[in-house]
């Protein structure tokens, strides 16, 4: 049991596309030893899946590999497809990223499980369905016997995971392969899945080879870890080697660039340690940059009289009709100030981005009443209407679908002078749209490009230009970096706040990643279910939650510092067997 | 400023979804066969006449159902006149008339398909039932009817055909709409006060050029087809003008009699015409990769 349940080397991957061939993987060579978990990590095009993909023998066809990858000896590459279908949910199994597509929607997850476990052994359907039974209640799903016969849709994201979970390890595999496992999933879920993961490798002997971006994931989840950048392993060490002394250029840089989240650790006095670890192992500290905001509060100050920017009160929204209708929103009230940064924070269906769309006029509210800039959005209609929103600018989340692919970068940008300021000169508007693009540090060559020749970030930061161009008051962004890579979210992030210190618009920050709000933001709304659970300024409301609800939130975001993300793990665990909580997904 | 981290800077020379889309279209042959074969008759058709001139308006009863030879290459018909050129002067309607019906049903379906989409609630409900209450009645029969009280000249042809036609684009590209009309930056228009206009005409109708342009394509085939049901059944354009469809009817009693070449090419010419723009439709779908037909 001592050889590598996983050996690699010298690993090449390269895609034949439409327009040539890409190079995706170069000379990668790693291992895995049973019982021991190995991250991969990198940036979105760093050929982190495309590894494990070619150690499944999945690639898919148009890819051509070389190197030598050997599963428990048997090498697959160039494997014949019989003998890679016996390995496949026996030797080695995989766990994918999204719950919802990995399971078939019309058979019962039961049936499904028993399918793997009597695809490799001779055992009888009802000896199957049994085991199947037994696997779910193996990685906790309450009440397997009546749950075995639930349909994939009758299942949360969470409890979906399990059941993927569950059929890769149906046949007791020496590897399993998970590909940004939690990446789809709220935090709290995301906590309890490495838990059920890491328990499953340690009773079992599992070697896992974990894929993801998340560092934080890292932390808690690896034994080693192997960055990669451009298709090539630059470093591989032990965990806390690698995430707390890195070695090579980029990783530091990486590391630099994951925001982090400060917390006081549930014992008290937990302020000092925190600052030592993270003061002592990364360049530049994310302290330095939420202290940014700070200005701005004192500036806003002196204009008490003005009326907040944005208002809402008692907002309820409900979608569809009747008895079945989704409350989105329940009795919602929030208030943005002048100049102010607001984060409104709260998991996937907690209603954060709905409440920006009301904000925004673009969802209605049942009952109660939106204000923008002191004038009620429900009653203004026509002209009054536009010239209220003519003091909005808006970036969305996804850097695709935020630009019109037929529209040149300049026309996007244009666009607010078109709709609002209509007998603006063509030379001034092209004067304007120069401007901005220069505030938001693109360079004015890409103003004649397409959306699709720039990157992610680029992009992004096309919307937050088309956002600015007319001088708004208000600024609502809905989860502006979470589509982008940690080192680029970072230098967007940069840019709206200088913008926002030169400027002095208000900012309704939507976001899932508590973090990234800790260093935005002053005032936090924390949502869940539809209701504002708590709210007050970041500082306070981040580090010492008065609700139960936002701690458990809080304790639940992975830090990418495996020394102290094991200490926040125990306390994250010490406290849910003392509330004797339910705890699963 | 934290270093900015250009790591995966694009390197690729990727090719652009212009020239991509010309690439894909080239490699279907059927359909590049199909742009060639709808070229030429464009030319047969147009410019064909200056070349091979010959008189469509006066009968000529001295030479009446002669069989093809040097004079009249394809023969002459029973007034006289000569086929090859009946066949440009007849194929000028079929293609005229299919172009311009072919046309006139997309704009009308686009738009249609297009606020239905984008208004949604009731006013999409209305619109889009309308659309299935056409589908149900068969267009042919509302064409036949029409064409029997009117006997329309090329104009009406096209307005009729253009108005029993549009129902599938609409259907397409209410489709479409839906899609595009959630898209942030449509959503980011609206936030801003941007029109609705603004925001059908700026952005979802130009995302949706490809399926347009694709459905086009096949409506046109499909009008150059009723053309000649039409006026094979001696409903269509009347005499001396004529088209494919009326030149076949003509000949249908000489082709008893041996005299094929009054029955051949006009048959053939409809037969390669619909399926060329067919093919050259599929080829427009792979290009841009649109789903379906509808």
């Amino acid at each position: 049991m001592s050889a590598n349940i996983l050996e690699i080397e010298n690993l090449g991957v390269t895609f034949s596309t439409e327009s040539g061939d890409v190079p995706a993987v170069r000379g990668v060579s790693l291992h895995v030893r049973p019982g021991e978990t190995l991250a991969l990590v990198g940036e979105s095009g760093s050929g982190k899946s495309t590894v494990a993909l070619a150690a499944m023998g999945l690639l898919p066809g148009n890819a051509r590999a070389s190197g030598r990858a050997s599963v428990d000896g048997t090498d697959v590459i160039g494997a014949a497809e019989a003998e890679l279908t016996g390995l496949r949910g026996r030797t080695v199994s995989m766990v994918f990223q999204e719950p919802a597509t990995a399971l078939d929607p019309l058979t019962r997850i039961g049936a499904q499980i028993a399918e793997v476990v009597r695809n490799h052994r001779p055992v009888s359907a009802r000896d199957a369905a049994s085991s199947a039974v037994e696997l779910l209640d193996r990685v906790g799903i309450p009440d397997p016997e009546r749950r075995a016969s639930a349909y994939p849709f009758q299942l949360s994201g969470g409890q979906r995971q399990r059941v993927v979970i569950a059929m890769a390890i149906a046949n007791a595999p020496g590897l399993l392969i998970a590909d940004e496992p939690t990446t789809a999933l709220d935090v709290t879920v995301q906590a309890e899945i490495l838990d059920l993961l890491r328990a499953l490798a340690a009773d079992s002997g599992t070697g896992v080879l974990l894929v993801t971006h998340n560092m934080g994931v890292v932390a808690d989840f690896a034994d080693r870890v192997a960055v990669m950048l451009e298709g090539e392993v630059v470093e591989t060490g032990p965990v806390e080697e690698v995430l707390l002394r890195p070695s090579h250029e980029y990783t530091k840089r990486l590391l630099g660039a994951v925001p982090r989240l400060a917390v006081a650790g549930a014992g008290g006095g937990a302020e000092p340690r925190l600052a030592a670890a993270a003061g002592g192992t990364v360049p530049q500290p994310a302290d330095a940059k939420s202290r940014r905001g700070v200005p701005e509060t004192t500036a806003v100050a002196g204009a008490p009289a003005e009326a907040p920017v944005v208002e809402l009160h008692d907002v309820s929204v409900r979608f569809g009709r009747g008895p079945r209708a989704v409350r989105a929103l329940q009795d919602v009230s929030l208030t943005l100030r002048a100049g102010e940064t607001l984060g409104l924070v709260g998991e996937s269906g907690s209603g954060k981005s709905t409440a920006a769309r009301v904000a925004l006029g673009l969802v209605q509210p049942a009952s109660g009443s939106v204000s923008l800039f002191g004038t009620g959005l429900g009653r203004a209609r026509g002209r009054k209407r536009r010239a209220l929103l003519a003091g909005v600018g808006v970036v969305l989340q996804d850097p695709v679908a935020s630009l019109d692919a037929r529209m040149s970068v300049a026309e996007c940008v244009a666009e607010p002078l078109r709709v609002h300021r209509r007998g603006m000169p063509a030379a001034e508007r092209r004067a304007r749209v120069a401007e901005v693009l220069e505030r938001v540090r693109l360079p004015r060559e890409l103003a004649n490009r397409g959306p699709r020749e720039l990157s992610g970030g680029q992009r992004q930061r096309v919307s937050l230009a088309r956002a600015l161009v007319l001088d708004p008051r208000l600024l609502v962004a809905d989860e502006p970096t979470s589509a982008l890579d940690v080192s680029v979210q970072q230098t967007v992030l940069d840019v709206i706040a200088e913008l926002q210190a030169e400027l002095g618009f208000a900012c309704l920050f939507v976001s899932h990643d508590l973090a990234v709000v800790q260093q935005f933001a002053q005032r936090v709304v924390v949502m869940r279910a539809g209701r504002v659970e708590e709210e007050g300024a970041t500082a306070a409301t981040l580090t010492h939650p008065e609700t139960d609800y936002t701690r458990r939130l809080i304790a639940a975001v992975p830090v990418p510092d495996p020394v102290l993300q094991r200490l926040r793990r125990t306390e994250r665990q010490a406290a849910l067997a003392a509330a004797g909580t339910e705890g699963r997904a | 400023m934290s270093a900015v981290l250009q790591t995966q800077a694009p390197t690729l020379e990727l090719a652009t979804g212009y020239r991509l889309s010309v690439r894909r279209f080239a490699r279907n042959r059927l359909a590049v066969a199909g742009l060639v074969v709808v070229v030429l008759f464009l030319l047969f058709c147009f410019v064909g006449p200056l070349l091979y001139s010959t008189d469509q308006t006066h009968t000529h009863l001295t030479q009446v159902n002669l069989a093809p030879s040097g004079a009249h290459w394809l023969g002459t018909d029973a007034v006289g006149h000569d086929e090859l050129g009946r066949l440009m002067f007849g194929g000028k309607t079929s293609l005229l008339v299919g172009l311009a019906a072919g046309l006139l049903a997309t704009v009308i379906g686009t738009l249609w398909g297009a606020v239905a989409g984008y208004a949604g609630g009731w006013v999409d409900a209305v619109m889009m039932r309308v659309v299935d209450a056409g589908i149900a009645i068969p267009a042919l029969f509302i064409l036949l009817v029409v064409s029997a009280i009117t006997t329309p000249d090329s104009l009406g042809l096209i307005l009729i055909l253009g108005l029993v036609s549009w129902l599938v684009p609409s259907r397409l590209v209410r489709a479409e709409t839906l899609t595009l009309k959630s898209r942030d930056y449509v959503l980011t228009l609206r936030a801003i006060g941007g029109t609705h206009g603004r925001a059908i005409f700026r952005h979802i109708l130009p995302n949706s050029v490809s399926t347009i342009v694709v459905a086009a394509t096949f409506q046109v085939a499909d009008a150059i087809l009723l053309v000649a049901y039409v006026s094979y059944l001696g409903l269509g354009v009347q005499p001396p003008s004529t088209d494919w469809g009326g030149m076949l009817s003509a000949g249908l009693t000489a082709a008893y009699s041996g005299r094929w070449w009054l029955i051949v090419p006009p048959g053939l010419a409809i037969i390669l015409v619909v399926c060329a723009f067919n093919a050259v439709g599929d080829g427009l779908r792979d290009a841009f990769d649109v789903r379906g037909r509808g």
